[in-house]
């Protein structure tokens, strides 16, 4: 049995209200609140950033497993904000969990879904018999055009996975569901994102998220009934309740993994903070269906099946735990914590 | 800079410090050479348990940082090690004796096209 | 081992000398010793200056030879040694000079001190090199924080107030009006330290010497020679220097520097004396906390005691043992290499009855001198 053997998170502690950021652009919190369906979101400190996020995260892992990092085999970070164009996060986590020296790695990106994919070529490598355990971690400070609607939901945080046999979540099936749709993107140098606005929907985040979901549902045999959780990835907190629907899940099965509202797009944490949400109240047997999004565009679908090695792990401190210890800042100062105030 | 700061980034990432077999002292920073045993010592690299309680700090206003101001403190770790360093929180909420963890965060980088320090600080426990 | 005597003294003003290159400002020193001590300058038989970086602050190193070169000495040829302990320069120049004398290699021997700050635009930062580069600056503790840590500590270990510590700055600063070469020569009130800017707190920006331009420099001879030529020769009864670990995180007790208070009894044993028989000191404020540890460390007050002399006045002009009657590092200026030959200046001046009108009565004088957070101490004791 392969599948996740531990998993940690890391959300930064400020954060900044939708109504703060719409003081300032001239705009009506309450409308954007009722379409978002976000409240505030995370903001990271000015010593923080994708490689410090994702090291916290992953020692929490590694700590919850009580495992020798050096038996990692593998490590890979998946974001859109890595610290350096060139020259991978990876080894930086690698050296700060003191993995050694022997371990398979690069630096991945695929928008928001960097982070699953992640989870998949550990767990090939796992099961070819190339490692003992993989690090998987999805990670992002996610920048946005001061003034763009994104800027209510790019938000920071990262979580971590640690795949190997013994799992205290099996991975039972996964299935992709990959095309060239450019809907939201990044060119190189330039600082923030850009993106097609209501094409980033229907021809986006729905055809890949709903493909693939189905795709793996009819390829392993699974029927919505047969999950307990599903977490989607979160834009915002209305696309992964209307995927829901799509799909025949009811919305009751979304809301503990639904950790947008509160602090927004986490980008390639924002699907594996949910993950995690859900592995703090799991109980054995208990099936979850994963599917994260990333423009570009592709959904990585996951069937998760909980054993009962998972009431052997601590869990403490939960996810919601955690996102409950905010401390708020002003437009002025999220500017600088996000180095948007050039000098 | 570069070759300086690469030789350390292990002692930096976390609390990698030096443990003298013969007399059984802790050190961090780590040490060639025991400061007790001197040509007797027997040095092998230990990692120094992240916790520790705040015995001294200091809000600087003047100085080289990402933040300003920030806080340096002088923390106790487990088995007598003291260390320097930078503890994240809001000034008001320091005070003498409390615990703290450590954390991985950036301490600055060699301007924007330089490279990027990171290395440990602490978090109130 | 002879006794060796100061038979001449020299200071330039202390502050920010813009218009006085290093050369100029060496010069200004070292001709005033020898016209106090009345040599032509053939008679110099050696050079050691305390410098603690010609490198960072002026791009110049060899800067011995520099001084021997521009004091017209370089006919002669004679040994020009730099010596550095970061603001411990002066003291150790003044301590290899004694040596040199005192061994009787040399008979007649020059020490300065002299440092040139104002050139670049971060001389604090340059001055925070004599802490741990990789493990204390690094982190953000530079110098200012790194006392900061010492004084939280002993505030909260022996009731220390800010106010004490602000004091140490109003008497330098008052002292400091009857100093021609101090920089700052105007009073200030406990209010105006205590309203002044955190630099790192509790310490603001008055707690805080300034970095400075200046030099000082002493001649010294053999006994036999001193009293030929000169009819006040100040001794040396003792000299006396010690080191520590280098980070404050290194020592058993952040509130007790551990080599001050070695140099200092080395001294004491040497000079045979006892505290209370010095009767005049200059100590190293860089920090006013350093003074406070300085009445503790050099056995003038008990461990903790420190905040009680200030307040009780022992150590102001007129108390019972006065201290930095110069204005001290506070108000004449710390000019970093220069500051202990030109304490040296002020007790030698002080004995030989010289100080105008921050003269007290006084046979035996004591200066401290030490580099950085006392990684570095160096304690002299002068007799008439």
């Amino acid at each position: 049995m392969i599948g996740i053997v531990s998993y940690g998170t890391y959300i930064p502690r400020f954060r900044i209200k939708v109504e703060e950021i719409a003081r300032i652009w001239g705009e009506d919190a309450e409308t954007i609140k009722n379409g978002l369906g976000i409240l505030e979101k995370s903001v990271p400190d000015i010593d923080e950033d994708t490689a410090t996020i994702a090291v916290e995260a992953s020692r929490e892992a590694v700590e919850r497993a009580g495992i020798d990092p050096q038996e990692i085999g593998a490590v890979f970070v998946g974001s859109e904000s890595h610290p350096y164009a060139v020259k991978p996060t990876s080894t930086i986590v690698g050296e700060a969990l003191d993995i050694g020296n022997e371990f398979f790695t690069a630096d991945l990106e695929f928008a928001c879904k960097a982070g699953t994919a992640a989870i998949q070529i550990c767990y090939a490598m796992v099961k070819s018999g190339m490692i003992k355990y993989g690090l998987a971690i999805g990670a992002d400070t996610s920048q946005a055009r001061p003034g763009d609607a994104l800027e209510y939901a790019a938000a920071a945080g990262g979580a971590a996975f640690i795949v190997g046999k013994d799992p205290i979540a099996e991975i039972e099936a996964t299935y992709s569901f990959t095309s060239d749709t450019p809907d939201f993107w990044r060119r190189d140098l330039q600082p923030y994102p850009s993106h097609g606005g209501r094409f980033t929907g229907v021809p986006a985040y729905f055809r890949h998220v709903i493909s693939a979901a189905k795709g793996l549902m009819e390829k392993y045999g699974y029927t919505p009934n047969d999950f307990d959780f599903a977490v989607f990835h979160q834009p915002n907190a209305k696309f992964p309740l209307r995927a829901a629907k799509m799909l025949g899940i009811d919305r009751s099965k979304v809301q503990q993994g639904l950790v947008v509202r509160v602090i927004g797009n986490t980008y390639s944490g924002s699907s594996l903070i949910g993950l995690a949400a859900v592995f703090d109240v799991a109980r054995p047997g208990d099936r979850i269906l994963l599917v994260s999004f990333g423009s570009g565009a592709g959904s990585d679908a996951f069937a998760i099946r909980v054993t009962d090695k998972i009431e052997e792990i601590e869990r403490n401190p939960q996810v919601w735990d955690k996102i409950s210890e905010g401390v708020y800042v002003d437009y002025g100062l999220y500017l600088k914590y996000r180095r948007k105030i050039r000098v | 800079m570069i070759p300086r700061f690469w030789r350390k980034i292990k002692y930096r990432y976390d609390l990698n410090g030096s443990y003298c077999e013969n007399c059984g002292n802790y050190f961090y920073p780590p040490r060639n050479l025991c400061p007790i045993c001197r040509r007797k010592s027997k040095i092998r690299e230990v990692q120094i348990d992240g916790e520790g309680k705040v015995l001294s700090y200091t809000v600087v206003h003047e100085g080289k940082n990402l933040k300003k101001p920030y806080i340096v403190a002088l923390i106790e770790l487990k088995n007598g090690v003291k260390i320097v360093s930078q503890l994240v929180c809001d000034p008001k909420d320091v005070s003498i004796g409390m615990k703290v963890r450590r954390a991985f965060r950036k301490y600055g980088e060699d301007g924007e096209e330089g490279i990027i320090y990171y290395g440990t600080k602490f978090v109130p426990a | 081992m002879r006794r060796v005597a100061i038979i001449g003294i020299g200071c330039s003003r202390f502050g920010e000398l813009w218009n006085m290159s290093f050369r100029d400002i060496v010069m200004e020193a070292g001709i005033e010793a020898l016209e106090d001590a009345n040599l032509e300058g053939k008679e110099i038989e050696a050079l050691y200056i305390g410098n603690m970086s010609g490198g960072k602050y002026i791009g110049q190193e060899h800067i011995a030879a520099l001084i021997a070169d521009y004091a017209g000495l370089a006919e002669f040829h004679i040994p020009a040694t730099r010596v550095e302990a970061a603001d411990a320069s002066g003291s150790l120049a003044l301590r290899q000079a004694y040596m040199a004398v005192a061994s009787g290699i040399h008979d007649v021997v020059i020490a300065a001190g002299a440092e040139k700050v104002t050139d670049v635009g971060d001389a604090m930062t340059i001055l925070s090199s004599s802490a741990d580069q990789e493990w204390e600056n690094f982190v953000g503790a530079n110098l200012p924080a790194l006392y900061a840590l010492i004084a939280r500590l002993h505030m909260e270990e022996y009731g220390t107030k800010e106010e004490d510590m602000a004091l140490v700055s109003v008497k330098n600063h008052r002292n400091a009006v009857h100093n021609p070469k101090a920089q700052f020569r105007r009073e200030i009130s406990l209010e105006d330290v205590m309203k002044s800017q955190y630099v790192a707190e509790p310490l603001k920006l008055l707690d805080c010497a300034p970095v400075s331009d200046g030099a000082a420099a002493v001649v010294l001879a053999s006994e036999e020679i001193a009293r030929k030529i000169t009819d006040t020769p100040v001794y040396i009864d003792a000299c006396c220097q010690a080191s520590d670990y280098l980070a404050i995180h290194s020592r058993k007790s952040v509130l007790t520097m551990g080599a001050v208070v070695k140099a200092a009894r080395d001294a004491y044993r040497l000079a045979r004396v006892e505290p209370k028989d010095i009767q005049v000191a200059e100590v190293h404020d860089s920090f006013t906390i350093a003074e406070i540890l300085a009445y503790e460390d050099l056995g003038f007050a008990e461990k903790g005691k420190g905040g009680e002399l200030i307040r009780e006045g022992v150590t102001e002009i007129g108390g019972k043992i006065p201290v930095n009657t110069s204005g001290g590092l506070k108000a004449c200026g710390h000019a970093v290499g220069a500051t202990g030959v030109r304490q040296a200046v002020e007790i030698v001046a002080q004995l030989r009855g010289e100080a105008g009108k921050r003269q007290v009565d006084a046979e035996k004088g004591l200066t401290l001198n030490i580099g950085g957070t006392g990684a570095t101490a160096v304690v002299t004791i002068f007799g008439r």
